[in-house]
């Protein structure tokens, strides 16, 4: 590929232009059994080990709709403050695919579960406060997932071109919930920041329900970006592009800006904005044309007959009403408060997807400013470097929380624990284990210290004199000296009363 | 004993019972039947003769032992090749299935093993259903027993001819537009198509998902109503399937009685269009149900007369979709297109489709994708839909007037092979009157009521009831066989002539 795109700064484009977001997110759901048939739904299982005749679309098999999804869809639908339908059915969204065993998806069409919500995401005004920011909901509906392809071979990593296909099934039939929203106006120049909020905070809701894993490495949280742009917000929408699989925070804000540079470049050119789909690339961060509308298939929808209609009764709607977490807003605010963080610190936090990880470390015990600490310096740096979402760091809120104990108790200090991190990380065990097997622990046992600090003083008596003058600062370097002849491993703080007791 | 061929279920579970007989020999004397007959008849498409030896031997142990399964319990069953059958080939009457054995067993055959009942084999088709005639089957038509230069019916025409060439005592068929009324018809047999629901599609190859329906084929009302029991019943399988008991179907039949029935002739459902002698034979089956007191009036379904044409569009929509899993990517037939090096998977596809699948299939599956397109929609499969609900309020007046409805179950006696293949439009005349009950879900029964006087060929009398009432067509059914039967100084069937290979 190298066809040069133009585009315009995006200052520029804004000025020109006024963007318009669309946002599809698909969310896996974390049942234990798929959609339509009991096979499990765990992920990285060997390929094509979890299948069974329904799920594999073998001739004759029929689907039987797992309640358990259901009762997530409403419970989303119900967080995602949408009315929740009386009476819905499943249709058959057919194209030929050969990850879908049955060539044809079983979906939800005219007819969704969840329909007409809102949810509320703050972003930043020019003081840096946060402000409140509505996100009108489409709808939130019920479909299987598909089954995984591995093309092998060719320069595209697709189907085309490729010299031979691998297909895993065991994704095939996975619940996934698929959240639309309306066109999203009016974020003006702040369209990629509540791209990148909505998908967020609906990441964080999600969790808060317990009804994903939520992992967008993994796939269990994917997003589609629409994007249009017009001359301004009282003309017509313009022709938008859809980008497929961004698939991570940063990605939804850096791909918004793309498109809005790129098709603020076209538009400016006179070309006209093509109505497609177009691939996002996570390494380059463009994106690139896919399929035109032009070429789109028929899906040829029809109610799915081999399911009845789920009609949920008002009774269980309520009942599910009820057992939704704390609204987003509410649940922030709550959280500033009780943190007593800054709005800054608080975007901070929520601005790097660490919101609930930063939560769960408090409630397993960790202070509100530590856990924070060691999210957005230590871990975030970690997850930026591998490229991944913090979240999806092999390490539990309860680790993190673990660690701060540790340095809580004076059994590390901040330079170990950043090595308890590693070993944590790399698969080593809980924070204490790590401590044992690398042999981390602080020495502050007085007789192996005084020892090192006898052997310090001894070694410098210039700067023993200087202590023994008054003048403390100085301390400094003696305190150096054993930690490095401790390799680190000393409780700093008793280091300097030993000294300081010695030359006073 | 005399030819254990000619006894009727009932009669050879009795022997059964009394051990007069064995489970062993009943199955090899239908065995040896099948080797003298089939090759004129060729009702099979597999015999299974080592699997249901097999079963049969371990009947014939449990009796010993004292013990029973069912009622039918090592009474020989032959199964319509629509059905999954563990261990034993499946191929739907299509070449796209050759070589396929399914993993898994249907839910009907699941239930038969249960029972204790041997599999003596799978019965010819027309290909996925499709026909009147077994004529579509990709394996050459099945021949009737009454003349084997004529049709059999069809889709299930190997079912009812095994049945009515004494091949089989019992036979499972699949009813989605008619495919067990009319076989029954034209051979001078018993069919049944249960309420929808009333019997497990699990594992079912699917036609139309909300018209076919699984049902017993036998040589007597009572036979019929034993094996409706021993499959029917709901199945959690089956999102579809009725969660109620089975009506006492065997009692019914066992208490045949017409007097003070009100019986419905639907005008709709005669007249022009129906041959004279099928007219003739139904007008005196009318007769001696008024004299043997049973009320009987005229009573009009309207919509009846656009069954056919709505028939016709969700038939074909439902298919198009439901045969597109026959796609060469995991099982049957693959076929690599010619003069292509490294050709696609779409390609594969296209090549194996076109192979595989005959031309009556193909005219369904075009036929269906177009109705469901975008923008027909509403006016092919949206229409057929409101002609459903039309035809399932008629059902619904009628019976608040009448217990059951009758009309002959075929406009006309089996015609020649070869004589409609070129006239699409002729052979789906042959469902007329059997496709408003798949239309609205009621269950139907086709009995033997004459042979037409200028062919000599079978005639046969449909009996409608509402919906999970099917123990009314067993009670009716079984009231009208015995004044049949009286009439003609014994069973129909035996009338037929001796098929060839059967005197040896
Ligand atoms: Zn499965």
């Amino acid at each position: 590929m190298t066809t040069t795109t133009e585009l315009m700064p995006y200052d520029e484009a804004l000025a020109r232009f006024d963007p318009v977001l669309g946002l599809e997110v698909h969310v896996e759901l974390n049942t234990v059994s798929k959609m339509f048939c009991g096979c499990p739904t765990e992920f990285g299982a060997e390929p094509n080990t979890q299948v069974c005749p329904t799920c594999l679309g073998l001739p004759g098999a029929l689907p039987v709709l797992n309640g358990k999804a259901v009762e997530a869809a409403i419970r989303i639908g119900l967080a995602l403050n949408c009315s929740i339908a009386e009476w819905c059915r499943f249709a058959r969204k057919n194209y030929f695919y050969p990850d879908m065993p049955k060539n044809f998806q079983t979906s939800q069409y005219d007819e969704p579960i969840a329909f007409d919500g809102w949810t509320e995401v703050t972003v930043p005004n020019e003081d840096g406060d946060g402000e409140p920011f509505r996100v009108e909901i489409e709808r939130a509906h019920m479909e299987e997932d598909t089954g995984k392809s591995l093309h092998v071979g060719g320069s595209t990593g697709r189907i085309h071109g490729a010299d031979y296909s691998l297909l895993d099934y065991n994704r095939a039939g996975v619940p996934l919930i698929e959240i639309v929203t309306k066109p999203v106006e009016g974020a003006g120049e702040k369209a990629p920041e509540v791209a990148r909020a909505y998908v967020a905070q609906l990441r964080d809701l999600l969790l808060a329900l317990g009804v994903s894993d939520v992992r967008m490495e993994q796939g269990s949280l994917r997003c589609d970006v629409n994007l249009s742009l017009r001359p301004d917000p009282s003309a017509e929408l313009g022709t938008r592009s859809e980008t497929k699989n961004v698939n991570s925070l940063r990605s939804v804000e850096r791909a918004v800006r793309y498109e809005v540079t790129r098709q603020a470049a076209r538009l400016s050119a006179g070309d006209k904005v093509v109505q497609e789909t177009r691939h996002w690339h996570e390494d380059t961060g463009v994106t690139t044309s896919g399929r035109s509308k032009e070429q789109a298939e028929d899906y040829r929808y029809f109610p799915e007959p081999d399911l009845v209609p789920i009609a949920p009764s008002r009774e269980w709607v309520e009942e599910l009403r009820g057992t939704l977490p704390e609204p987003p807003r509410e649940h922030r605010a709550r959280l500033q408060a009780e943190w007593e963080f800054s709005e800054l610190e608080m975007r901070d936090v929520v601005g790097a997807g660490a919101l609930s990880s930063v939560e769960q470390t408090v409630a397993a015990g960790a202070s509100p400013q530590l856990a924070k600490k060691w999210w957005l310096s230590e871990l975030a740096r970690r997850a930026n470097e591998t490229g991944v979402e913090i979240t999806a760091l092999p390490i539990t809120p309860e680790q993190v929380a673990g660690v701060q104990a540790l340095v809580d108790a004076g059994r590390v200090n901040d330079k170990l624990a950043r090595q308890v991190f590693d070993g944590v990380l790399a698969g080593e065990g809980s924070p204490e284990e790590v401590v044992a097997a690398r042999g981390l622990e602080v020495v502050s046992d007085d007789s192996a210290l005084g020892a090192a600090v006898d052997r310090a003083i001894e070694a410098n008596p210039d700067i023993a004199a200087k202590i023994r003058d008054g003048k403390q600062a100085a301390a400094g370097a003696l305190i150096g000296a054993v930690m490095k002849e401790m390799r680190g491993q000393a409780d700093a703080a008793r280091v300097r009363e030993l000294i300081l007791e010695r030359l006073s | 004993m005399g030819d254990l061929t000619r006894m009727s279920a009932a009669d050879l579970a009795d022997a059964l019972g009394r051990g007069e007989v064995s489970s062993a020999d009943i199955t090899q004397a239908h065995l040896d039947r099948i080797a003298a007959v089939d090759g004129d008849v060729h009702a099979f498409l597999h015999v299974n003769a080592e699997g249901a030896l097999a079963v049969a031997r371990e009947s014939d142990a449990r009796r010993s032992a004292g013990e029973s399964r069912s009622a039918l319990d090592g009474v020989p069953i032959a199964v319509k090749d629509v059905m999954a059958t563990r261990g034993i080939p499946t191929t739907c009457g299509s070449r796209i299935l050759e070589g396929w054995v399914p993993p898994y067993d249907a839910t009907v055959v699941a239930r038969l093993r249960a029972a204790g009942l041997p599999i003596l084999g799978k019965t010819n088709m027309d290909e996925f259903a499709m026909g009147s005639s077994t004529e579509h089957s990709a394996w050459g038509p099945s021949h009737n027993p009454w003349d084997l230069e004529r049709i059999p019916g069809g889709s299930g025409g190997g079912s009812s001819a095994a049945v009515a060439a004494y091949e089989a005592p019992l036979a499972i068929g699949t009813d989605t537009g008619g495919s067990i009324r009319q076989p029954a018809a034209v051979t001078g047999t018993i069919g049944v198509k249960p309420t929808y629901g009333g019997v497990s599609r699990y594992g079912v190859i699917a036609l139309a998902s909300s018209l076919d329906q699984p049902g017993p084929c036998a040589r007597s009302v009572l036979d019929a109503a034993l094996l409706h029991e021993v499959i029917g019943g709901h199945d959690p399988l089956d999102s579809t399937s009725i969660d109620l008991p089975v009506p006492p179907l065997v009692e019914a039949a066992r208490s045949g009685d017409l007097s003070g029935v009100r019986v419905g002739v639907v005008t709709e459902l005669g007249g022009e269009g129906y041959q004279e002698g099928v007219r003739a034979r139904f007008d005196e089956s009318v007769e001696l149900m008024v004299k043997a007191g049973a009320d009987v009036v005229e009573v009009s379904c309207p919509h009846f007369r656009y069954g056919l044409g709505a028939y016709y569009l969700i038939l074909p929509s439902e298919a198009s979709s439901n045969l597109a899993k026959f796609d060469a990517m995991r099982y049957g037939l693959r076929v690599l297109p010619d003069g292509v090096d490294a050709p696609s998977a779409e390609q594969v596809m296209t090549a194996t489709r076109a192979a595989g699948f005959g031309d009556e299939v193909k005219r369904r599956i075009i036929l269906g994708t177009y109705a469901l397109s975008s923008g027909y929609y509403d006016a092919y499969y949206g229409q057929a839909q409101k002609v459903r609900t039309l035809i399932s309020r008629d059902f619904a007046a009628a019976f608040e007037q009448v217990d059951v409805l009758v009309s002959p179950t075929a406009p006309t006696t089996a015609f020649k092979i070869g004589e409609k293949l070129d006239d699409p439009l002729a052979m789906y005349l042959n469902d007329i009157a059997t496709i408003p009950a798949n239309l609205a879900g009621v269950p139907g029964i086709s009995i033997p009521n004459g042979l037409a006087a200028e062919d000599g060929l079978p005639t046969g009398l449909q009996i409608l009831a509402p919906a999970t009432a099917d123990d009314r067509l067993y009670r009716v059914g079984a009231a009208a066989e015995a004044l049949l039967n009286a009439s003609w100084g014994g069973p129909l069937l035996a009338q037929a002539p001796e098929l060839v290979g059967g005197r040896a």
